[in-house]
């Protein structure tokens, strides 16, 4: 470049002046220069028209389509709208322009074409033309150029969301859990299940909230449970104590650990009968005893305990107690054994009636479940008070009580950002760590997998989640646009309303009492472990679930979860008979329609051949337990005594109607048929105690 | 004035260079200390996953010497078809002559095919092929479909969570992956032994109908995850169109 006097300038000046002359010196010249680059200014926008991306891609796939058997009825379905294709739903918002390059996504033939952009596209239960593209995929709609489609530009910020998030984009109208969707599922579980909405705030369109389902104990009389030296070393790393903890690690230094400890021991206050003397002269508990007594209660059905292998074995409702001995007192044990309640009145730990030595059995073995390591190298010295006033700083500081109820500290209100439209966040309000791709789905599960890597100061504790985990929870917060929020209610699938159910009088306070809420559901409320008891009045016979109540035996002997012996005394198992018999009935049908014996031995006979020959029920179910085999479905040995007939009648008619959900097929079974099966289902009537037992 | 005009057309333009976002570098090359002349799949092949997804398990590929000890410090690289993405893609086999990778498959459902690579001493190259499969929304509906109504009898393998009915039956039924003999089965044959039970084909009454429990959408469903799981792979009858 000429950068230097004026004077350099003179020969360029002279030669410019020459080509001014030469162009434009005459009108006529200059009129015809002058037409010529008008021309050649026009000549621009059909030029760019005729070499854009779409074009090429356009004539790309009649090249594909020649040749090919049906070649013509794809080249006219093309034919019948070339050039740039738009879907608009002004409804959705959608004006989208991917088909004009993504020619071939509705045609079925192409399924063994795999070159982009002439896929066709997998069967999905909405239509292209219902739907558009970017409600599901995202990217830029009206752009016609590849790279402003799809990729986050200058202009536009919405690139396409990777094919791993994309159930994300389901659970923007879809607010029920889909069978499609188990990420997306899984994902806004565990929203609650790691107790994410303590702290941060997700309102959903019809103006709920996300509820945490994670429990987090009260720490109001933490001194009666456990040591100083266990919450100090579980404040550290809570999975060391456990694996299987949500409680995430808040990376404290010793000292915070130290003085948190100190706090919360302080401030904990003694309450009334969580803790219980161990009998005096009481002899030494067997251990073997021990095991087999956490067996037939099926403690494991709740509660996981980590193998000599390292695997964790037992249900996920109650906490892991592969170290329970490290951390709970004996006393305490014992007295939340004997009644849970009493410590954590909302507790999903059913009531056991444990008898003295079961209570001693129980906590001796429980408290032997100890690792040696956990807290060999714990050693504190007395709090001071500066150390328990710092401690009760960082409690605040951190929002533990936006989790556990601690005695003088408020939870406090919105103590993290809002996520309910963290979907739609924009780009520009959000710092992007370098190297990081700058796109919303990798933000959010940096933020998860790692969220002190945005910055060493900042509180959101690491939680210990799996990289699956991790996807879906991105999922289920990327699910949370705006379009979710302000999509018309007409067009969005409602999720089933929470109930809160609870069943009335001295019944409902013993269902209460034992928990049946944490396995069974009734009226929409409940666990899904167990069968729903919502009409489990129609359902048995009196006799039988008295019985059953006291003494729970093996319905289906391929369990391992299973109905735990509550140690009910006679008044309160007819009490709750009483109550799950007269208010738990379908309005389908009445129970005593159908007479319990006394059908025709020839009915009965028929019934026979129709369950073993045309509807062979024998494979999943067994009635005779010397020939049949069958494991899914209960045992029918005694269904006779157990099941009302009206009740078999009707689900073997449409087992769908009476259970939703159930695996048991419906047959579409003729009345007579059906007639004939509970003839014989209620001869099953069993010699005795005869259940299976394998 | 000349400098002025360019200084302001320059400046918007590096601007923008520098916020235009960074692809990640490329990780260091590897340099391996060991070589090894076999490589043995460990673990994490013939796994299924919903397209796009990271495989629940990951993939463990092993290096041999002549001897079959393991080599320690060999490079092992893995590749695939251009959508499926590899955590890490390189890397160098630890002390027992293994290396696990994260392994996510591409949008779109079907079998991949996924290579691990290493070179022997000579400098001649390696191969072992590895197969996943991903389920694409239908396919995905037809495994959870599965999960719940086929698997308990039609899945041989039993686990403490969930016992396989498959002994306790008579007539043993075909898991789905059995290529061999249910690629023999038109769609119409299957749909129609799913829809009305084993007695539509002739077969077992063991088999009991669904078509009144799950819906036509369902039962196809079902039907694109068991052609898509069969081994040997299923391919459909009628036109055959060449491939490019």
């Amino acid at each position: 470049m000429p950068l230097s006097s004026e004077s350099s300038f003179e020969p360029k000046k002279n030669s410019l002046s020459a080509l001014w002359q030469t162009l434009f010196g005459h009108p006529v010249r200059a009129f015809g220069v002058v037409s010529l680059l008008l021309l050649i200014l026009l000549a621009i926008a059909p030029a760019k028209n005729h070499f854009s991306e779409w074009r090429h891609y356009q004539k790309q796939y009649l090249a594909l389509i020649r040749g090919r058997g049906d070649a013509v009825t794809l080249e006219r379905r093309f034919h019948d709208h070339d050039g740039i294709q738009q879907i608009w739903l002004p409804q959705l918002g959608v004006v989208d322009r991917c088909t004009s390059c993504h020619s071939g996504l509705k045609e079925a033939s192409l399924s063994d074409v795999s070159t982009q952009p002439f896929r066709r596209h997998p069967a999905i239960p909405h239509t292209l033309d219902q739907f558009g593209c970017v409600m599901c995929h995202r990217g830029q709609g009206p752009a016609t150029t590849v790279e402003e489609a799809h990729s986050s530009t200058l202009a536009w910020e919405q690139p396409i969301l990777p094919a791993r998030y994309v159930q994300s984009s389901c659970g923007q109208c879809h607010r029920a859990p889909l069978t499609g969707t188990p990420q997306l599922n899984s994902g806004r579980n565990l929203l609650g299940r790691y107790g994410c909405v303590h702290c941060h705030t997700i309102k959903l369109p019809d103006g709920s909230a996300i509820k945490p389902t994670d429990d987090p104990p009260s720490l109001e009389h933490v001194a009666d449970k456990t040591t100083r030296e266990w919450v100090y070393a579980w404040l550290k790393d809570p999975q060391a104590y456990a694996v299987t903890a949500t409680m995430p690690n808040f990376k404290l230094s010793d000292p915070d650990a130290r003085d948190i400890s100190a706090f919360l021991i302080a401030d904990s206050t003694p309450l009334a009968g969580d803790t219980a003397p161990t009998p005096k002269n009481e002899k030494a508990p067997d251990p073997t005893a021990g095991a087999s007594l956490y067996g037939e209660s099926f403690c494991a059905s709740c509660h996981a305990v980590q193998n000599a292998a390292g695997n964790v074995v037992g249900g996920d409702v109650g906490p892991e107690l592969t170290r329970v001995g490290n951390k709970v007192k004996p006393e305490w044990l014992r007295a939340w054994l004997h009644n849970p309640r009493v410590y954590d009145s909302g507790t999903a730990m059913p009531h056991y009636r444990l008898s003295d030595p079961q209570l001693s059995l129980l906590t001796a073995f429980l408290g032997n479940k100890t690792d040696t390591d956990l807290l060999a190298n714990v050693h504190l010295d007395a709090a001071t008070p500066e150390q328990i006033a710092h401690g009760k700083l960082l409690v605040t500081e951190y929002g533990c009580a936006s989790c556990h109820e601690i005695n003088g500290i408020k939870k406090p209100d919105n103590f993290a950002p809002e996520l309910t439209r963290i979907g739609s966040k924009a780009l520009t309000q959000i710092i992007f760590l370098p190297g990081m791709t700058h796109a919303l789905p990798d933000y959010i599960a940096a933020k998860i997998r790692q969220p002190r890597s945005f910055g060493s100061a900042l509180k959101m504790p690491q939680f210990s989640l799996a990289p699956g985990q991790i996807d879906a929870l991105t999922t289920a917060l990327l699910s949370l646009t705006d379009r979710a929020q302000d999509l018309p209610r007409a067009l969005t699938v409602a999720a089933k309303p929470a109930s809160n159910y609870q069943p009335a009088g001295r019944a409902g306070q013993l269902m209460s009492d034992l928990a049946c809420f944490s396995c069974h559901a009734i009226n929409g409320r409940g666990g899904d472990m167990a069968p729903d008891l919502t009409w489990e009045g129609s359902s048995v016979q009196r006799p039988w679930l008295q019985a059953f109540l006291k003494n729970p035996g093996t319905l289906r002997p391929a369990l391992i979860r299973r109905m735990p012996r509550f140690n009910l005394s006679d008044e309160d198992a007819k009490e709750l008979t009483d109550y799950i018999m007269t208010v738990y009935q379908t309005p389908e049908f009445d129970r005593d329609s159908m007479p319990a014996g006394g059908y025709p031995a020839a009915q009965v006979e028929r019934g026979k051949q129709l369950f073993y020959s045309k509807y062979a029920c024998q494979g999943c179910h067994i009635v005779d337990t010397k020939v049949d085999k069958g494991y899914i479905g209960p045992t029918l040995t005694q269904v006779g005594s157990r099941l009302n007939a009206a009740w078999i009648y009707h689900w073997l008619k449409e087992p769908q109607n009476l259970r939703p959900g159930t695996i048991e097929p419906n047959r579409n079974m003729p009345d007579e048929d059906a007639r004939a099966l509970t003839a014989f289902l209620m001869a099953q009537r069993g010699s005795g105690k005869q259940e299976a037992k394998k | 004035m000349t400098r002025q005009w360019w200084t302001l057309f320059a400046a918007p333009l590096i601007l923008l260079s520098t916020a235009c976002p960074h692809k990640s570098v490329p990780a260091a090359s590897l340099k391996p200390t060991g070589f090894g002349v076999t490589l043995v799949e460990s673990s994490g092949g013939k796994q299924i996953g919903p397209t796009g997804m990271v495989l629940a398990q990951p993939v463990v590929v092993q290096v041999n010497d002549e001897q079959g000890t393991a080599v320690t410090g060999a490079l092992v690289e893995f590749s695939g078809p251009p959508d499926a993405s590899f955590d890490p893609p390189t890397g160098l086999t630890d002390s027992s002559g293994q290396l696990s990778t994260n392994v996510a498959l591409g949008s779109m459902a079907g079998r991949y095919q996924l290579t691990a690579r290493t070179s022997t001493k000579a400098q001649k190259s390696v191969e072992l092929k590895i197969e996943e499969i991903a389920l694409g929304y239908q396919e995905e509906v037809g495994f959870q479909l599965d999960s719940k109504y086929c698997a308990r009898c039609h899945d041989p393998e039993s686990t403490p969570e969930r016992v396989s009915n498959h002994d306790n039956l008579e007539v043993k039924p075909h898991a789905f992956t059995e290529g061999d003999t249910l690629n023999r089965m038109t769609d119409a044959e299957l749909s129609s032994i799913i829809s009305h039970g084993g007695p539509a084909l002739n077969k077992s009454a063991l088999m009991p109908p669904y078509g009144y429990t799950l819906s036509k959408t369902e039962i196809e469903a079902l039907m694109a995850y068991i052609r898509l799981i069969s081994d040997p792979p299923y391919h459909a009858s009628g036109m055959v169109y060449a491939q490019k």
